[in-house]
């Protein structure tokens, strides 16, 4: 049966391709159209991934498939509902320049970019293409995340319409965090989003990226992002990924981050929301010097399925990664975690380190924890260790003893265990803001209907 | 203030207590003193609310409250406090934040205004004077990488803090050098008072060399086989324990 899915996995978006293809307005490039013209027949190829595919197996991805769903009209959204989504989706405290998407498409009156440092560049797709950057972002669009990666990402090449650029010249220090918000309200029917996002940190530069993601509860929809990230000899990036879908949203997001020489990248991804999520983290250090982190919480209950897999490739010697994933899982919640450490034949002295931690707060709730090292070249250090437990009970009746209501108690030690990944984020702000959204996330109801 | 009345509580299927009397008046202070396994540390955990013991008979009164229809925050905010014999680590949840969270609920259920930041601290800083530690250990997870003497004086530090009606001591003298000994008898006797209990558990007569108790009561197989006076626990310590063991096993 799989086979009918996957020979018809691009007709339901035949249609919306040709008429992008044909619009001039949505034509963006000549270098887009053909991106877009190789997605989709990608996708033709391919189809979606299922259970059959090993990367896939404990994923069933077919509400997606079956949903067909498409991008929503223009300008449908409610002004009123949007802004009351920014407004929670707003770090307290927090100055920052701002990239607002609302369903999938730019909106420079939400955004703010006041001050933004001179040659530096944050804003849409579309305005990059129009502006010196153009050959930089055709040059780099599509390379780093080819169409082939799987069919989400097949699907997301054909449907790009809009995303964010993000350009840091040489030596550029960007003085703000930078916000990309992707807001989803609902509009009549069901709808996909296919952000497409390229970030150059050009050699020696620095910033930190806040990459967002919001949905009014109640909506349906589906996001399909796609985010290709190169950052150049010796510069810097920080990346902070906080997934706050609607409950009943799906979110399929493939990220390829490539490290040249001596940079340094810290990749930090937090989910909380969404009904099915998939993320795929990739990190390419592909020259010497370099040091790459990834980490990431996941904290899910009800029914929400959470996938996560990671890869590490250490294509050139001398560098590190490290890797600290930890997930929460209450009520019927299914988690994924799967990280692939690929050490190349040349990458000696390679220092590669995984862990991967599960909180299992009932007895219904599943992960599946399976860390791969591939390592070809014979000097090196590599370790990884997964753990799944739970509360334990005599850290529960300590805290009680001492005044602390049972309930109160296991939310304090399941903040404690969310904690180790939270207090690794630098901007204050967000810290205290994610703070307050696992606290909150453990007292929230936790039982849902897709 | 405590009544416990033919006390009996299984674990597993197993009674470990076979009818426990004691009376623990205001004032007071009780030593429960036997050797290993002989329910000691199971009445303390009792006491405290520790559900994996299953009370089969008897009744526990604290302050004319049936304590065992209490869930353990309940007996902690009536004022009761277990310093355990082995406290837990909890990674990251600092010091500072559990006790605050662990005063300020106590005070909730005692009608009382929360402590704010500034009123907190100094309490805080008086307490630590008292049982000698420095305040990076404020900062610090609970008891994370704590020695054991260190987290033994934690623990009455923690209770200097929330100052109960009723202290439990669960063989609090364990790991603990003679230096670290004297500085946590000197906490636990400061909080002596006239309308305060303390019930000191312990398998050695060393630490009633500091906390001096009115009353001694031998335990063993389940039982309080022997009470006395304070000179009872001199007499265990110098003829050990088996003297008394003949009498409990009939």
């Amino acid at each position: 049966m799989t086979s009918v899915i996957e020979n018809n996995a691009a007709e339901p978006y035949a249609a919306y391709f040709a008429g992008l293809m044909s619009d001039p307005l949505a034509g963006l490039s000549h270098a887009i159209r053909n991106l877009r013209r190789e997605g989709f027949s990608r996708l033709e190829e391919m189809g979606f991934p299922s259970q059959e595919d090993e990367d896939w197996r404990f994923l069933n991805v077919s509400p997606i498939v079956r949903g067909r769903f498409l991008p929503p009209p223009p300008a449908a959204a409610h002004e009123g509902e949007v802004r009351a989504l920014l407004d929670s989706a707003a770090i307290a405290g927090l100055d920052s320049y701002r990239v607002v998407f609302v369903n999938g498409r730019f909106r420079k009156d939400l955004s703010s970019l006041a001050g933004l440092p001179k040659a530096v560049f944050a804003g849409s797709l579309a305005e990059a293409l129009a502006s010196p950057l153009q050959t930089r972002v055709e040059e780099h669009l599509g390379k780093h995340l080819a169409p082939k990666f799987n069919g989400f990402a097949a699907l997301n090449a054909a449907m790009i319409e809009d995303g964010a650029v993000i350009f840091v010249p040489r030596g550029g220090v960007l003085d703000k965090p930078l916000e990309l918000v992707f807001v989803s309200v609902p509009v009549e029917n069901p709808f996909s989003t296919h952000p497409r996002n390229l970030v150059l940190i050009e050699p020696t530069a620095q910033a930190s990226v806040i990459e967002t993601y919001i949905g009014e509860p109640g909506a349906a929809y589906f996001t399909n992002a796609a985010t290709e990230v190169l950052v150049s000899e010796g510069a810097r990036l920080s990346w902070y990924k906080v997934q706050r879908e609607a409950q009943g949203a799906y979110h399929v997001a493939a990220t390829q981050i490539v490290q040249e020489r001596d940079s340094t990248v810290a990749h930090l991804a937090l989910n909380f929301g969404g009904a099915i999520v998939r993320n795929d983290i990739n990190l390419y250090i592909g020259g010497e010097g370099a040091t790459g982190v990834l980490d990431g919480l996941y904290m899910i209950s009800g029914r929400q399925w959470c996938d996560t897999h990671t890869r590490i490739d250490h294509a050139k010697p001398n560098c590190e990664s490290h890797e600290l994933y930890k997930g929460i899982l209450d009520d019927n919640a299914r988690g994924v975690f799967n990280g692939r450490i690929y050490v190349h034949q040349d990458a000696q002295k390679t220092d590669a380190k995984q862990t991967n931690q599960t909180l299992l707060l009932s007895d219904t709730a599943q992960i599946n924890a399976n860390p791969q090292l591939e390592i070809f070249a014979d000097d090196v250090k590599c370790t990884h260790g997964a753990t799944i437990g739970q509360i334990d009970e005599d850290h529960v009746f300590y805290l009680q003893t001492r005044g602390i209501p049972k309930d109160e108690a296991k939310s304090l030690l399941t903040y404690a265990f969310a904690n180790d990944i939270v207090r690794r984020i630098a901007i204050d702000p967000l810290r205290v803001a994610v703070e307050k959204i696992v606290l909150a996330a453990r007292e929230a109801p936790t039982d849902f209907v897709i | 203030m405590l009544e416990i009345r033919n006390l009996h509580a299984n674990v597993e299927g197993a009674e470990i207590l076979h009818g426990i009397d004691l009376t623990v008046r205001a004032g007071e202070v009780h030593a429960i003193m036997g050797p290993n396994g002989s329910g000691k540390s199971t009445l303390a955990q009792i006491i405290a609310g520790r559900d994996c013991y299953e009370v089969t008979e008897g009744t526990i009164l604290f302050d004319g409250k049936n304590l065992l229809e209490l869930e353990p925050e309940e007996r902690a905010c009536e004022g009761i406090f277990l310093a355990f014999q082995y406290p837990v680590e909890i990674p990251g949840v600092s010091n500072t934040y559990f006790l605050k969270a662990a005063l300020n609920a106590v005070r909730k259920y005692r009608g009382e205004d929360e402590l704010d930041a500034v009123e907190f601290l100094s309490l805080v800083r008086e307490k630590m004077k008292l049982l000698g530690m420095s305040e990076d250990l404020m900062n610090r997870s609970v008891n994370e990488g704590f020695s054991g003497g260190e987290k033994k004086r934690n623990e009455i530090f923690q209770m200097a803090v929330l100052s109960p009606r009723l202290a439990v001591l669960d063989e609090t003298d364990s790991g603990l050098d003679i230096d670290a000994l004297k500085i946590v008898a000197n906490g636990v006797n400061a909080l002596r008072s006239p309308d305060r209990a303390i019930l000191v558990v312990t398998h050695y007569q060393r630490l009633l060399d500091y906390i001096v108790p009115d009353y001694v009561h031998v335990l063993a197989n389940g039982r309080i086989v022997k009470s006395g006076g304070k000179d009872l626990a001199l007499e265990l310590e110098e003829k050990g324990y088996s003297w008394i063991d003949e009498p409990a096993s009939v």
